[in-house]
């Protein structure tokens, strides 16, 4: 009686996030995938690391993720999300996002700090369950093992103008991949990216975006290699990375209206550039070395069209290149940097269903030509997101 | 040097004249709350309407060309109830303004003002797309319109003190008008007490509880849910014992199950405006309920 009575007289909870409970959000991620090959995958002229990899065969758990997130008070709001998934049998918590974040800077201003996404790319800052496919573009995968995080300080700025400008810089430790090390006394990579953005009339809208990160790396590790009962060998990189990136969006939908019909358009392009030193560390005094120098590109297109409430359908095509050289080419081709006279490519088509907003089911194929066997790969998919969940971005 | 100085001059001339030309930048999230703004704000106000009455309020994208609007807006005027919860949350933290946040003065949400009705005692997803604060389609009821006419105006006086006075009187003229044109309706909808309608969603709550309008069902089988044929024919079968004068719906929301069901049953289809710009005619506050009531009327003789 007393709260509607409070309802009434117009002490209405705020919109988000102003409870004193706070928000927390779901998400429940499940999958079954078929592939042609069983050859260990790699993606020749790329050293993986972080989440890459093309992902468990048969019916396996995905991103199954649990959100907290409320205003702190009425100047900092506040975020954690923990990623549960199984490695190797073994159910592992990790830490993907804690950070806060200021509300009520005003001028446009908004600090960051903690655990985040970073503000790079298009795709970079949206969770994995918002993504329009089942996996991560293979750019992302190469250059930034699905998605670039990093703990540090975000500061970002929108311009008092009519056409969407937005300015952001983060330091960030330096340690997860693409970084390593966390060099610079931990405070090893960092980052900067503008987004401007419109209208055009009332049924498109866009936004561009520009990006680059830097980092001096101090033993990035990628996955290792066994040789016939010997020692694994673990390649190491050290020295001096830089990724560039444009990405552009368009969305259309009839007057502005996307319940029935809707088009998404979207494209990104990034290419990093390495000097140093890769090294097989497999433990002993004088493990192999050699100098590096190389250049990594990729870029994918989408297209994500809604032809009728709750259904989707989707295109993706992916490429890759690089150009990678050093003193000793063995070396390199045992870190995974020789590209093997190969063009890493995939075609990607998906179907999805929403019986409501919260709710989505996915049917994947793709083509599979990222290394030299060319793989057939059918994903069928479940998101569902549980509690109250944020708006997405645009 | 001489050029210099016209240039100085010019560029001094218009720094004098700006404050004068200075409005108040109104952010409305909905088409109604950027003419009831225009209304008791009039020329100290500059309005932007974030949405057509084409676009479905509860699905909008956080574009960004929305974050730059919010970014200088010094008053937001939006539904509230959790009509907007799916943008405009993620408009406010992004936009780095903190005069509009929740809670600021420059958050103006007309819901909270008068009372709402559909406050559910509990709220579950099964249960669709239902707002914890009730209904929040507050504005199709002219009697709540006017009481938030008099807070949005009292809001407008405190974020501009000077204009005080000129917002008092714009309200007192809008007052006039708007209870004159109340009784005027009222007589012409007459007709309508008693009515039974099939709605396409619990947009018309308000107008229903004002005119004494009875739901008789909802296309959407759960708010916020498209439409089946197994929910449609359910309808047909309840229609068929308690038959319906009319199935309405609105400008942005897809006429194809409404026609369906008016195939099944024959009942006619009414398409309303439901906000301003939603047809022709519905230029303004006014212009919206005079066509409202209008097409109602014309379904029902």
């Amino acid at each position: 009686m007393a709260l509607s009575l409070a309802l009434v007289a117009g002490a209405a909870p705020a919109a988000e996030g102003g409870g004193f409970n706070p928000d927390i959000s779901l998400i429940l991620d499940g999958r079954y995938s078929a592939y042609d090959n069983d050859t260990e995958y790699e993606l020749p002229g790329f050293m993986l690391g972080g989440e890459a990899g093309r992902g468990e065969e048969g019916f396996h758990l995905g991103h199954n993720e649990l959100a907290v997130s409320a205003n702190v008070d009425d100047m900092y709001y506040g975020k954690m999300t923990a990623v549960l998934h199984d490695h190797e049998g073994e159910t592992e918590v990790e830490l993907e996002e804690a950070y806060i974040e200021t509300l009520a800077l005003g001028n446009g201003l908004a600090v960051k700090g903690g655990r985040f996404f970073s503000g790079i790319g298009y795709l970079n800052d949206q969770h994995p369950h918002a993504w329009d496919f089942a996996d991560a573009p293979l750019v992302y995968r190469g250059l930034f093992g699905d998605q670039l995080r990093d703990d540090g300080l975000q500061v970002s700025w929108v311009a008092p103008t009519d056409l969407y400008f937005r300015l952001g810089g983060e330091i960030t430790r330096g340690e997860r991949f693409p970084a390593g090390g966390a060099g610079n006394d931990g405070a090893g990579a960092s980052a900067l990216f503008a987004k401007l953005g419109g209208d055009v009339g009332a049924s498109h809208a866009w936004q561009l975006g520009l990006s680059h990160w830097q980092a001096e790396i101090e033993g990035r590790t990628s996955g290792g290699h066994v040789h016939g009962g010997g020692v694994a060998e673990v390649p190491t990189y050290s020295g001096d990375s830089t990724v560039s990136g444009i990405d552009f969006v368009w969305k259309w939908a009839p007057n502005g209206n996307a319940i029935e019909r809707n088009l998404k358009l979207q494209a990104e392009y990034f290419v990093r550039d390495e000097e140093g030193t890769v090294v097989m560390d497999d433990g002993s005094a004088s493990p192999e070395t050699t100098r590096y120098d190389g250049t990594q590109s990729g870029w994918y297109a989408q297209a994500v069209y809604q032809f009728m409430p709750r259904w989707r359908v989707g295109l993706r095509y992916d490429q890759l290149d690089s150009d990678n050289e050093g003193a000793d080419e063995e070396v390199l081709g045992e870190a995974g940097l020789d590209d093997e006279g190969h063009t890493p490519t995939r075609s990607t088509v998906m179907l999805d269903y929403s019986y409501s907003e919260y709710s989505r089911l996915r049917l994947q194929y793709a083509k599979d030509d990222s290394y030299e066997d060319s793989d057939n790969i059918l994903t069928v998919q479940y998101v569902m997101s549980l509690g109250p969940h944020g708006a997405h971005k645009f | 040097m001489k050029g210099l100085i016209k240039i100085v001059a010019v560029v001094l001339l218009l720094a004098a004249a700006l404050p004068a030309a200075a409005q108040l930048n109104v952010f409305a999230c909905e088409p109604e709350w950027a003419a009831l703004a225009a209304e008791v704000g009039g020329e100290r106000v500059k309005t932007y309407a974030a949405t057509t009455a084409h676009q479905d309020p509860h699905r909008i994208e956080a574009r960004p060309s929305l974050i730059a609007k919010v970014r200088r807006a010094e008053l937001l005027v939006c539904s509230g109830a959790e009509l907007e919860i799916g943008w405009l949350p993620m408009l406010q933290r992004q936009a780095g303004n903190r005069r509009v946040l929740s809670g600021q003065p420059g958050h103006f949400e007309a819901a909270s003002v008068v009372e709402r009705l559909e406050i559910p005692e509990q709220v579950d997803r099964s249960m669709g797309d239902v707002h914890a604060s009730g209904n929040p389609h507050v504005h199709l009821d002219p009697r709540r319109l006017l009481q938030i006419a008099g807070a949005l105006s009292a809001r407008l006086a405190e974020l501009d003190p000077i204009g005080a006075d000129y917002y008092r009187q714009r309200l007192a003229d809008f007052s006039g008008r708007w209870q004159q044109a109340i009784a005027r309706w009222e007589a012409m909808a007459a007709p309508l007490k008693g009515a039974r309608i099939v709605v396409h969603h619990k947009d018309w709550v308000y107008l229903c509880d004002w005119l004494g309008i009875e739901i008789a069902g909802a296309l959407e089988p759960r708010p916020g849910l498209p439409t089946s044929a197994g929910h449609l024919a359910g309808l047909r079968r309840e229609l068929a014992n308690k038959p319906a004068g009319m199935i309405v719906h609105t400008a942005y929301q897809s006429e194809r199950a409404a026609r369906r069901l008016s195939q099944m049953s024959g009942i006619p289809v009414v398409e309303l405006p439901y906000t301003v710009g939603g047809a022709k005619g519905a230029v303004d506050l006014f212009g919206l309920f005079e066509v409202t009531l209008e097409r109602l009327l014309g379904a029902v003789k």
